[in-house]
């Protein structure tokens, strides 16, 4: 019981609290960061306009994309969790063995479908051209769909969509059926059915799954690094340069660490939601 | 309930017949798994453009397999995969008896501290991985291979292991406790009870999380392209090199290599994990 417990306190916790202590440090030479208590890299974080930008848009960019997950995915859990008991593992599996494939080659899978000379561009082509719209239009301009925000955006929905699936499927699943039968035997339409009961009741779910898929779209590095470029920079890329290539250790461990207390407030509002919610039911 | 066995005429509850319903379901399906078909298609494509088919060849897989610094990334993630996934498996099995088994003073607290590794963005643990490995403890490097990878391989252990422990704990939240009861009863001690009884029963969760474990040390890029150094590539570390480089389809060879390798061992470890659900049901 004890070496899973000191393993994950040497090569875990140790590791995050030499972050913690580095982010109050400042680089005194070019390998040397003196540790001085000093809160200069949290205010340079929060107060310059380049890197403000840069955390709101990494903001913006999750919250967006973590909702078109929920759009996309309840649709799909509540599909599979009414479909028959026997094709109900199959369609799961169909959801969630993308995200077994390696996120790299995800990422660089779309790289081809968004470029210049892509899949996407070439689709559209062909759609431009059978409707015959060249000779309205002129030629077809293809699209710049690399190296954006709107890349950027499908990437996080395209690979973090099948985790939104799990959790609003066990919640789905759990929902007493018997519940929407007497809202519809009571005469409330489909609509009004879906959104005073089914959504209320899988809301636990529904909060999980936002909070699991928000926290990773807003730490990551490799999709906006593969298709944002250098336009559609995230909070992840900002560290990454101050720990490689600018070698500022201080100021990137502040940046990870004030994700890391986004990351900790996620999960706080998640576990008091879910306690209300399960406060209630009782 | 009896809606939803009826065959027709559709009734209210019959979401799964709904049709635009499907088709939003096949859309998305689709669209899921087109990147990456095209991707495997293009990588037989004789062509060094990736966009138009230009004919069948597997010269890009032999390219790929007579490229020595990618076949020697390979061995390494091998290898690293293998180690972390052996140690993971004890130290998450562990974990998850004690879990399953034990109640102690801030039991929730503890649980919470061992899915941390899982809930926290890759990037810190990457820049702390970084950080604990290269500067602050002065971790030896230059040693021969395999030894140079070892610092990776504790990097993975660190996050894979709670993966294994949660996979091993679902499985034992089936196990009928009785059981071990009559085995004491029987005259069996602790020891034997665990190896005849508990352990046969947790086996297959056991697999299932090694393989699971062996998948995400194996597909790890962010927490490893920190870690690694000039002389310790891992196959995703050198496919991010070759993609910032160019995309060309011996990217793609190297990349649908790694797709199927994770393909056939999710799916053996969901097969492992299937029986589990329907006992409980």
């Amino acid at each position: 019981m004890i070496p899973g417990t000191a393993w994950l306190v040497l090569f875990f916790l140790a590791p995050l609290a030499i972050i913690w202590a580095i982010s109050f440090g400042e680089n005194t030479s070019l390998v040397k960061t003196e540790i001085t208590g000093t809160l200069d890299n949290y205010w340079r974080a929060l107060s310059d306009v380049v890197y403000l930008k840069i955390i709101w848009k990494s903001l913006w960019i999750s919250l967006l994309s973590t909702a078109l997950c929920l759009a996309i995915a309840y649709p799909i859990s509540f599909l599979i969790s009414f479909a028959k008991d026997k094709w109900k593992p199959l369609l799961l599996m169909i959801v969630i063995l993308p995200f077994w494939i390696n996120l790299l080659i995800r990422t660089y899978a779309l790289i081809a479908v968004f470029r210049t000379r892509g899949f996407a561009n070439f689709g559209l082509e062909w759609i431009y051209n059978t409707l015959q719209l060249d000779h309205l239009f002129g030629a077809f301009e293809p699209l710049p769909l690399l190296y954006n925000n709107f890349a950027v955006i499908a990437g996080l929905v395209y690979v973090f969509m099948p985790f939104m699936v799990l959790p609003l499927y066990a919640s789905i699943e759990r929902l007493d059926k018997s519940y929407l039968e007497a809202s519809l035997d009571l005469g409330a339409s489909q609509s009004r059915t879906f959104w005073s009961v089914t959504v209320p009741l899988t809301m636990p779910g529904i909060v999980s799954g936002l909070i699991l898929v928000f926290i990773p779209m807003l730490g990551s590095f490799l999709t906006p690094d593969l298709l944002g470029g250098t336009n559609a920079q995230m909070i992840g890329n900002v560290i990454e340069r101050q720990f490689k290539a600018a070698n500022d250790w201080p100021f990137g461990a502040a940046l990870s660490f004030l994700l890391m207390y986004v990351t900790f407030g996620a999960l706080a509002i998640r576990s008091v939601l879910s306690g209300r919610k399960s406060g209630m039911e009782v | 309930m009896l809606e939803m066995f009826k065959r027709a005429p559709q009734g209210p509850l019959d979401y799964s017949r709904r049709l635009w319903l499907r088709f939003f379901a096949a859309a998305i399906f689709v669209l899921l798994y087109l990147p990456i078909f095209t991707l495997v298609i293009f990588s037989f494509n004789d062509s060094k453009r990736n966009v138009v088919w230009r004919g069948f060849t597997t010269k890009y897989y032999e390219k790929a397999w007579n490229n020595d610094s990618l076949i020697e990334a390979f061995v390494n993630s091998i290898t690293i995969a293998v180690a972390s996934t052996i140690v993971s498996t004890i130290l998450g099995a562990m974990i998850a008896i004690l879990l399953w088994r034990f109640r102690f003073p801030f039991k929730a607290a503890y649980e919470g501290f061992m899915a941390l590794p899982i809930v926290i963005p890759e990037i810190c643990m990457g820049v702390a991985m970084l950080a604990f490995f290269s500067r602050v403890t002065g971790y030896p490097t230059g040693w021969m291979w395999p030894f140079n990878l070892s610092a990776i391989t504790a990097a993975h252990i660190a996050f894979t292991f709670p993966f294994v422990a949660i996979v091993i704990r679902a499985r034992m939240a089936g196990f009928n406790r009785e059981l071990e009861e009559a085995s004491k009863d029987l005259g069996a001690n602790e020891w034997q009870t665990f190896w005849n009884v508990i352990f046969p029963y947790m086996r297959p969760g056991v697999v299932a999380g090694a393989l699971l474990a062996f998948t995400l040390s194996l597909d790890d890029f962010v927490i490893t392209f920190f870690t690694s150094g000039p002389d310790t590539l891992t196959f995703p570390v050198k496919v991010y090199s070759m993609v910032r480089f160019s995309v060309t389809p011996e990217v793609n060879a190297a990349s649908t290599i790694l797709v199927i390798i994770t393909v056939v061992l999710t799916l053996i470890a969901m097969r492992l994990q299937a029986p589990d659900k329907t006992e409980v049901a």
